[in-house]
């Protein structure tokens, strides 16, 4: 067996240790490092994709044979999420390097070690590692969501960190009550046991597993545990809060890892799908409240993060709906929303730039803009791609949630809740794009020029969505077999416990 | 020997809960770090309470579980950074909003 499996954590954390080194000059030097590494992340991630597709990896750590090592496991759903990082983080490094980098000491570093804790936390096979790479990923956000400065971020900061040590506890709680019970905490291993549970510990560990789901929720930024993210989200500097687009992404990705593979069908009596009762009604109502909030936003980033927040709500209604063609639907949308969450972010980065300090993205009557056409344009492509229009990729991943929801009372909700949020969105977009490019102050002085290296980053994930469309038939065939890997963890269980390491 | 280790738990929780609704950004971090302690303490007694058996195979007739230790450590070392860092940014929001609200806001 090859070490390809780690070598998506490795790689961030040397180069990120390299520029630690570097100092806090020599910011030439570390841009093309940073960049590179950043960069490399794309080959990397499509050929364990490709290794995944022929079949489950199991990387040992050490030769320690499952279930007592440190396992890595690349399936279908890990390699698709690393991908997903991988472009949403190329682009946000190609943005950052043009200036956003040189706020702070050590914002390279910085970078690196939240793409080592995002990646290992796609790729671990053990609940407790995954708390690590949960803290390593945290600890170098709550620095890059403070880099620069600002009362705004200290403040928004203060409460993201708080929240989050806070959920890291109750973290510890929830895999200590499980290692406790279960005597383990490799995934696989957990999910056979959880199967063969005696009935007087099934209250025990369901009260760990509905922890976790707090844990998890928190991160994933679901009602009522979402109020730390709109005004932090707004704070971060552009490459930053388009980094973090992938964040609620790894709450969600964990919520699915273990309600599907260890609390899924086959777990024991009242264990059994047990999320799903809790996450329909928390996601539809984050839907919700994240569409009002898009219409209250009185900032560009503001609308962003409150659209963000609505398509974690989509994706966890989706998720909660547990069938196959639900699940499709469901990582369709993962993949185009974190793009064009990401891309959006970047654009606002970009257009505040050009109105200059006083008006930001500020939705308010500012100074003309430098290349109207050009920057309407891609802000209306945006907008129907993140609203879900035809023809971009918003639009297939809310067709295929809506063909899976079926019929029933189950499916009205769902059917008038989704489709009147996107007639919201419709509104708060089109009510931000009149106000910006149409309500000229022509008193306003007018902004920095142009910065073609900064919108080329914004254009590139912009440019998944329709790439999205175009090759959405390998795209869901992929799809396809990761939700029906997902949706039978036995096979999942025999390959990692029965393969022994290297 | 039980009944005194989760008394001491519910107390160290309890205390932690209190002091982090305080608003005030110095108790919050000291109930941040009960919370934690709390949560090792938890964490360690997960793998059962004895007395006289090391977590070494061979040595003695009966060991104990050795997994729960070093999660133990791991968690320590982990909420040890975090409490350093959380207090830096307390600092830095007191110098940068002039008070010590959580929200930032003064007052009284």
């Amino acid at each position: 067996m090859d070490h390809l499996a780690v070598v998506p954590i490795i790689l961030p954390m040397f180069c990120g240790a390299l520029l630690l080194l570097a100092g806090p000059r020599r910011l030439r030097l570390k841009r093309i490092l940073g960049l590179l590494a950043t960069l490399l992340q794309l080959p990397l991630a499509i050929l364990l994709m490709g290794q995944a597709t022929g079949g489950l990896q199991v990387y040992a750590a050490g030769n320690w044979a499952p279930p007592f090592g440190i396992v890595l496991v690349v399936d279908h759903l890990a390699a698709l999420m690393l991908l997903v990082s991988a472009v949403l983080a190329a682009a946000a490094m190609l943005y950052a390097v043009r200036g956003n980098d040189a706020l702070g000491a050590h914002f390279h570093a910085l970078f690196q070690f939240q793409l080592m804790g995002i990646n290992g936390a796609f790729l671990t096979g053990d609940l407790f590692n995954l708390f690590v790479f949960f803290e390593i990923l945290l600890i170098a956000s709550y620095a890059l969501l403070l880099h620069g400065t600002g009362s705004a971020r200290v403040r928004s900061g203060l409460h993201y960190v708080v929240l989050n040590l806070f959920g890291s506890a109750l973290f510890l709680i929830a895999v200590g009550t499980l290692y406790g019970v279960l005597g383990t905490l490799n995934m696989a291993d957990l999910s056979q046991r959880v199967a063969q549970l005696a009935p007087a510990d099934i209250p025990l560990v369901g009260a760990a597993a509905m922890l976790l789901l707090v844990v998890f929720g928190l991160k994933a930024a679901v009602f009522p545990l979402y109020f730390w993210l709109p005004r932090a989200y707004a704070a971060a500097t552009p490459p930053v809060a388009a980094l973090f687009a992938i964040m609620t992404k790894v709450g969600i990705y964990s919520i699915l890892r273990v309600y599907t593979q260890i609390f899924g069908e086959s777990a024991a009596g009242p264990l059994a799908q047990l999320a799903d009762a809790w996450l329909w009604p928390a996601g539809l109502l984050t839907l919700v409240l994240g569409s009002i909030g898009a219409l209250a936003a009185s900032t560009l980033n503001g609308l962003v993060a409150y659209l963000l927040l609505v398509s974690v709500g989509t994706l966890l209604a989706g998720l909660a709906m547990n069938s196959h063609a639900a699940l499709v639907g469901s990582l369709f949308y993962l993949v185009h929303s974190t793009w064009i969450c990401g891309a959006l972010f970047l654009l606002a980065g970009v257009l505040s730039r050009c109105r200059g300090w006083r008006f930001v993205g500020r939705l308010v009557p500012g100074p003309a803009l430098p290349r109207p056409t050009l920057f309407g344009g891609l802000f209306f492509l945006a907008a129907i791609s993140v609203i879900g229009l035809p023809p971009l990729s918003g639009f297939v991943g809310k067709l295929l949630l809506l063909r899976a929801a079926g019929t029933g009372i189950a499916a009205a909700w769902f059917y008038s809740l989704l489709l009147g949020s996107g007639l919201l969105a419709l509104i708060a977009m089109s009510r931000a794009g009149t106000t910006l490019f149409w309500r000229i102050d022509p008193a306003a002085p007018p902004g920095e020029p142009l910065d073609r290296v900064r919108l080329l980053a914004a254009v590139a994930l912009l440019l998944c969505s329709p790439l999205l469309v175009v090759f959405a038939e390998p795209l869901l065939g992929y799809l396809d077999a990761t939700a029906a890997q997902l949706l039978e963890p036995s096979g999942y269980t025999r390959q990692v416990l029965g393969g022994r390491g290297r | 020997m039980e009944l005194l280790y989760a008394l001491t738990l519910g107390v160290l929780t309890m205390s932690g809960v209190y002091l982090m609704l305080r608003a005030r950004t110095f108790p919050v971090v000291v109930g941040l770090t009960l919370i934690s302690y709390a949560v090792n303490l938890f964490l360690f007694a997960m793998g059962r309470l004895h007395t006289g058996m090391p977590p070494v195979i061979g040595q003695v007739a009966a060991h104990t579980d050795p997994l729960p230790q070093a999660l133990v450590l791991t968690a320590i070392v982990i909420g040890f950074g975090m409490t350093a860092f959380s207090l830096v940014l307390a600092l830095r929001a007191q110098g940068e909003l002039d008070n010590d609200h959580v929200d930032g806001r003064g007052g009284q």
